[in-house]
């Protein structure tokens, strides 16, 4: 378990990154830290293989205080997984997995053997083991990144925005692999995200941000989902949910089928609901209200 | 016969190559004191340009001082010294050492800091210490342009170090010296080609260097992404394998 206790993290010049922040994070499960940027969320990853130390507070892993471990030996335990790969352009595939398990003095054939079941682990063929980063496709990349960050077999994963770089399709593939290795590994992940989409699917538990680190809600996705806790968590989660959102609409409903639209109004399919209601949960005024909005669209 | 044809075959005569401080003495002379300028230069610049790259500290300082040593007169400079420490080779170095440092000092530092920070970034997340960044990522990525700036270095040096021959050292310029005094041109022309030949050939040699330590997987990355590569039978195997990993 990783704990937050009274964290903030003020620069020099005065601007408070992270204010008076306070978080356990569960072992073993994904913690998603989402918010737009300026909410610190990087910097509170970031704390926690001391990258970014704190002005006040103070961080435990496991009960233990991380102000007293010394940084070089905290991070080589701890993965980190980082938004462009931040691989060596210097240094084939292999090595760059085998990067920190060499440091800690593995002999080289073991660390070779090792990085190349790891990159089994993530998706890669081992025919890659020998080419440079530069020769690999972004996706690629990142799945290096990720076999680099479990080199040490660490308890931690840190990942910072892995996916935002790549293409959607890529993103989509990346993302099911690390649930997929998440149910075989179960490690400690903390990952840090601006897409809410991206915080629901892989988080076990999503932390909402805003300025400053404030936490806006923390809880599981279905939590969040059911029950913003307020006008910010609707809008963000909203923002991008709206255009998602189905709804039935009346005008274009003939009989006792029901045509289900989508937020542009656009048909996507047809219910048959001979009662004619819908045993749907969520057929709250929300989504009514964006019914009557494409009955005037089809009115006008 | 011309001037330069004349001066190559002053160069060509064996006469000048094995009679007492031959030509080849000379050369020796030439090279052994410009490598000594170059490498205490590289002992000094090297790991302050290191450690300027590596923090981004000191960097205004360092642009000023080399634009200073940049600036001196380096035969007004030598005849002052020359004047206080009397002749030999230690004012000779000293000269050449201040002539030297700012080339390299800006190779070493544009070089580290031209690594990209995000990999240094990772490098330091991962658990390296500021040691193993430098030696092992910072280093190997700044080679070519490090070795860019020794080979403006040994350039400056070897051309430079002519000069001192006015002042009783021998070198290459010697015959610079004797051909201007004895009204001799072609001995004069004879060594200049001899030191433009050196300095060239020092040049080519850094040259080639340079372009072998461009670290591999990098030399990659640089290559035009829009000159298609050729097709050889193993490049579109690799290909295939690439559009089936993701």
């Amino acid at each position: 378990m990783i704990e937050f206790r009274d964290v903030s993290k003020t620069y020099p010049d005065g601007t408070h990154a992270v204010r008076d922040f306070s978080l356990q994070i569960p072992a073993r499960q994904i913690t998603v830290l989402v918010g737009s940027s300026g909410s610190g969320k990087t910097t509170l990853m970031r704390m926690i293989n001391r990258m970014v130390d704190p002005s006040s507070g103070s961080i435990e892993i496991d009960g233990q205080d991380i102000s007293q471990v010394e940084p070089v030996k905290l991070r080589r335990g701890i993965g980190y997984v980082m938004q462009n790969s931040g691989l060596l352009p210097h240094r084939k595939v292999v090595d760059n997995i085998a990067t920190v398990p060499r440091l800690t003095g593995v002999p080289k054939e073991q660390a070779r053997t090792r990085a190349l079941e790891l990159m089994d682990t993530v998706g890669l063929d081992r025919a890659l083991a020998d080419r440079y980063p530069s020769q690999l496709s972004g996706g690629q990349q990142q799945r290096v990144g990720v076999a680099r960050g479990l080199a040490v077999d660490p308890n931690i994963l840190l990942m910072d925005e892995p996916f935002s770089a790549v293409d959607p399709i890529v993103r989509d593939e990346l993302q099911q692999e690390v649930l997929r290795l998440q149910s075989e590994l179960a490690k400690t992940i903390v990952f840090v995200s601006h897409d809410i989409d991206e915080a629901f699917l892989l988080g076990d538990q999503v932390v909402v941000l805003a300025q400053g680190g404030q936490i806006v809600q923390q809880g599981t996705p279905e939590q969040i989902l059911a029950n913003p806790a307020n006008d910010f968590v609707a809008t963000f989660i909203g923002a991008d949910r709206g255009k998602r959102r189905l709804s039935v609409s009346p005008a274009t409903s003939r009989g006792d089928d029901r045509v289900l639209v989508d937020a542009g109004g656009y048909p996507v399919g047809v219910i048959s609901a001979p009662e004619g209601r819908l045993a749907v949960a969520d057929a709250g005024p929300k989504s009514r209200s964006v019914s009557n909005k494409t009955d005037q669209a089809g009115d006008a | 016969m011309n001037l330069f044809a004349s001066a190559i075959a002053w160069i060509l005569d064996p006469a000048h190559w094995t009679n007492g401080p031959d030509i080849s003495a000379h050369l020796l002379e030439h090279l052994a004191v410009s490598g000594l300028c170059v490498l205490i230069a590289v002992v000094i610049a090297l790991p302050i340009g290191i450690a300027i790259g590596h923090t981004g500290a000191g960097r205004g300082a360092a642009i000023l001082v080399s634009n200073v040593a940049r600036a001196l007169p380096t035969l007004g400079l030598l005849s002052i010294l020359i004047l206080l420490l009397g002749i030999g080779l230690l004012p000779i170095t000293i000269v050449l050492v201040i002539l030297a440092i700012p080339p390299m000092l800006a190779g070493a530092y544009a070089g580290v800091e031209s690594v990209d920070r995000q990999t240094v970034d990772a490098a330091r997340a991962m658990g390296m210490t500021e040691w193993q960044i430098i030696a092992r990522v910072e280093l190997p990525l700044a080679l070519p342009l490090l070795i860019g700036g020794l080979r403006a270095t040994a350039l400056q040096v070897i051309a430079t170090l002519g000069l001192a021959s006015a002042f009783a050292f021998g070198g290459l310029g010697i015959y610079l010296i004797n051909g201007l005094t004895q009204f001799d041109f072609t001995q004069l022309l004879a060594g200049a080609i001899l030191i433009t030949a050196l300095a060239l050939l020092v040049d080519g040699l850094l040259a080639v260097v340079q372009r072998f330590v461009v670290p591999r997987g990098v030399a990659h990355g640089r290559s035009d992404p829009n000159t298609p590569p050729k097709r050889t039978p193993a490049r579109r195997r690799r290909a295939l394998q690439e559009g089936m990993q993701s």
